[in-house]
């Protein structure tokens, strides 16, 4: 296979950077991927079973680690980027080990980080012992022991809370995270497919099942696993004596206050930004949109390019999306690099022709 | 529970408190419901910390009662408050300390109203002006007299000559600590400790050798609410949700609750006594109710000072249980006695409470 001499450098070894290489990589690119971690998968390490169908995170991963069969790229792991310098027509990356590589172009993939949740200061997270994010519950459940609270005991009631850090203005984050309210059904059905006794409330502002098989799911929740599902954002946490977690909320559809006791918390907690990919946009200044993700250049036809020439963007760097969107966003940025690429490509060549000729 | 996630979520509300010279206005209500805690106040700054405090007797309410029942416009609430900003410009001093937590509140609301709309401001001036013909200068520091008292509880803990300790099993006391709504809730980062884990009462509390007891129904109102209250109809719901914190409460056996609103300290009080008579019940387990004490009450039993110079004797819970606890000695004969020594009458006996 005839190798590019071009080469592209992919900032990020999580889904989106992963697909992303395989793509160029198969269309004969010399590819190096830089991943911040001891290991490249991101936070598919970490989610246990996939929506909407329950398939297992490591399908995924195995269907990316087998996109290496011809022209794998080269792979650095515990290399964290600190800037990207536009340099005499390519990009210098910097890390921060004092390494740099210079990239024809540069692929920005690095992700997005949990919504601090401690910053809902009314829910207690890291202060009451039984409150946990979607990201804990969904480690506990990956390890595959049965769920247990912090006593050792088995939670006999559990309420999910949405919107944690997503579409609240004071919390910082007007933007919807997206993903959160089809993560607290999964969840809430995996809990009762591991539960069935168990009473199990989701508090939602409004879900949007955006997804295919979203609503189905949502549906499934009530009708097969008896899921029950309560418009009103939770007001306050506090800990009983027991350690138990009792809730307040409003039921806005009865339209009455409600106060409830619960044996585990889950809060769902929305996508913010890296703040390493807020570094390494300022170094390339690149812009940003309202939530502080790095912006396409156009929101509907160019939102894979960036308005530094050559730097691409794909996946929840940019904006919160599923695994499967950020699949698809990492073959669209591909495309356009191999445009950007056959251009400069083209360009390059006149220019170094011209300056012969002089 | 993990404290030392209560610790991040204090750091991130920590605010500038003066050292010195403070212009002190009083509250309307703590004077009369609790007369000796702000006397305490004065005399632990004034005598023991040797502070300079002033205070100007032409002073009068911020109209918090009457803006909060909507009762008094906004724009007369600023220009009294307006009139509190001159008189401490005409003293020469900077740093205005309210005692009542809706005074500070309600000067904490309309600073952040000017910085938001100057024109407000302006408007407000020109209003003092017409009416008045006075001018002042915005502080420069607007605390509560809580946060003087929390900036020097470990000041306080050097001269103290009692501790927050059960004298007999040497075990520190549970101690529910109240915050007034007006202190923080409407505007997290004016409080020490933000909205949700407070720490102006915890922080003196734990200083002095006390217990915090969390109970779910920490954050709830006391019942006062204002409207609740001041409409007559209403006081059973106020009642009610002072009846809910008991509740709370109760499983956790405080020794005795502390706060720092005078409206809160009132009727976490008084409701006691009223619920006992309604119902026959009270929340410990000896019949006498869970004493009460305003911040400077307890302050002042720490230094040491006479439970009756401080004015106890005005809460309707007795407090000699809780005396008792701490090893104080007090005189009950004394306990009517009047600063020119004259007996001031007893209070009639309750039918339940055991006083």
């Amino acid at each position: 296979m005839a190798i590019n001499s071009q080469h592209i450098v992919i900032i990020g070894g999580g889904p989106a950077g992963l697909e992303a290489a395989s793509c160029l990589g198969t269309a004969g690119y010399r590819v190096t991927v830089l991943e911040k971690e001891n290991q490249t998968g991101g936070k598919l390490l970490i989610w246990d079973k996939l929506f909407p169908e329950f398939r297992n995170s490591d399908k995924v991963l195995n269907h990316l680690s087998n996109g290496f069969k011809t022209n794998p790229p080269q792979i650095l792991t515990n290399a964290e980027v600190v800037s990207v310098i536009p340099e005499n027509g390519q990009h210098r990356i910097n890390l921060s080990d004092g390494q740099a590589f210079q990239a024809d172009t540069v692929l920005i993939t690095t992700g997005f980080k949990l919504y601090n949740a401690e910053k809902k200061e009314e829910y207690g997270y890291q202060i009451y012992e039984n409150v946990i994010t979607s990201f804990d519950l969904e480690k506990q459940l990956k390890t595959g022991n049965p769920i247990r609270i912090e006593a050792g005991l088995t939670p006999r009631r559990i309420a999910f809370i949405h919107c944690v850090g997503s579409r609240d203005i004071k919390s910082g984050n007007i933007y919807c995270s997206r993903t959160c309210c089809i993560t607290g059904v999964k969840q809430a059905i995996e809990i009762k497919r591991r539960l069935p006794d168990a009473e199990v409330f989701n508090f939602y502002m409004d879900l949007r099942m955006f997804g295919q098989n979203f609503e189905e799911l949502y549906i499934e929740a009530q009708q097969k696993w008896g899921v029950t599902f309560i418009r009103g954002r939770v007001s306050e946490i506090a800990e009983n004596k027991d350690n138990s977690l009792q809730l307040k909320a409003e039921d806005t559809l009865s339209g009455r206050p409600i106060k409830m006791s619960f044996d585990l918390v889950v809060l769902l907690a929305g996508m913010v930004p890296e703040p390493r990919t807020v570094e390494i946009g300022k170094s390339a200044a690149l812009e940003f949109t309202s939530g502080n993700f790095l912006a396409g250049l156009d929101s509907h036809i160019s939102q894979n390019e960036t308005n530094t020439p050559g730097i691409f963007i794909a996946g929840t760097c940019r904006e919160p999306l599923s695994v499967a969107e950020t699949l698809t966003d990492a073959r669209a940025a591909t495309v356009k690099m191999i445009s950007w690429l056959r251009e400069n490509e083209t360009s390059h060549k006149k220019s170094l022709i011209k300056r012969d000729n002089d | 529970m993990e404290t030392e996630g209560k610790k991040r979520v204090w750091e991130e509300y920590q605010k500038e408190i003066a050292d010195d010279h403070y212009f002190y206005v009083r509250s309307c209500i703590r004077q009369t419901f609790f007369p000796g805690s702000e006397t305490t106040f004065l005399k632990i700054l004034q005598n023991d910390l040797k502070k300079d405090v002033f205070e100007d007797a032409r002073h009068t309410t911020c109209t918090g009662i009457g803006y909060h029942t909507d009762i008094v416009p906004l724009e007369t609430t600023m220009t009294v408050i307006a009139r509190h900003f001159a008189l401490m410009t005409e003293a020469g001093y900077v740093n205005i300390i309210p005692s009542c937590v809706t005074s500070f509140g309600l000067y904490t609301e309309v600073l952040d109203t000017w910085r938001h709309f100057p024109e407000i401001e302006a408007k407000i001036r020109e209003y003092l002006w017409k009416a008045t013909k006075r001018e002042f200068k915005v502080p420069e520091n607007l605390v509560h007299t809580s946060d003087i008292i929390y900036k020097f509880r470990n000041r306080i803990k050097d001269l103290s000559k009692v501790s927050l300790i059960n004298k007999k099993t040497g075990l520190p006391l549970n101690v529910v600590e109240h915050i007034g709504c007006h202190y923080s809730k409407m505007f997290p980062q004016s409080g020490v400790g933000g909205a949700e884990f407070p720490a102006v009462l915890t922080g003196m509390i734990e200083a002095w050798g006390g217990t915090v007891i969390d109970y779910p129904e920490r954050r709830h109102c006391c019942g006062f609410g204002f409207r609740q209250y001041l409409v007559k109809a209403n006081r059973g719901y106020s009642v009610s949700n002072s009846k809910k914190k008991f509740e709370s409460m109760q499983p956790y056996q405080p020794d005795f609750m502390v706060a720092n609103c005078p409206g809160c300290s009132m009727f976490l009080d008084r409701w006691q006594y009223t619920i006992a008579e309604m119902e026959g019940i009270t929340y410990d387990s000896n019949g006498t109710g869970i004493p009460v004490l305003t911040y400077e009450e307890m302050a002042g039993l720490v230094m040491g000072y006479s439970p009756w110079d401080i004015g106890l004797q005005m809460h309707q819970v007795s407090v000699e249980p809780l005396l008792d606890k701490l090893g104080i000695e007090y005189k009950k004969e004394d306990k009517y006695l009047g600063s020119n020594g004259q007996n001031i009458g007893e209070p009639q006996k309750p039918m339940f409470l055991i006083v």
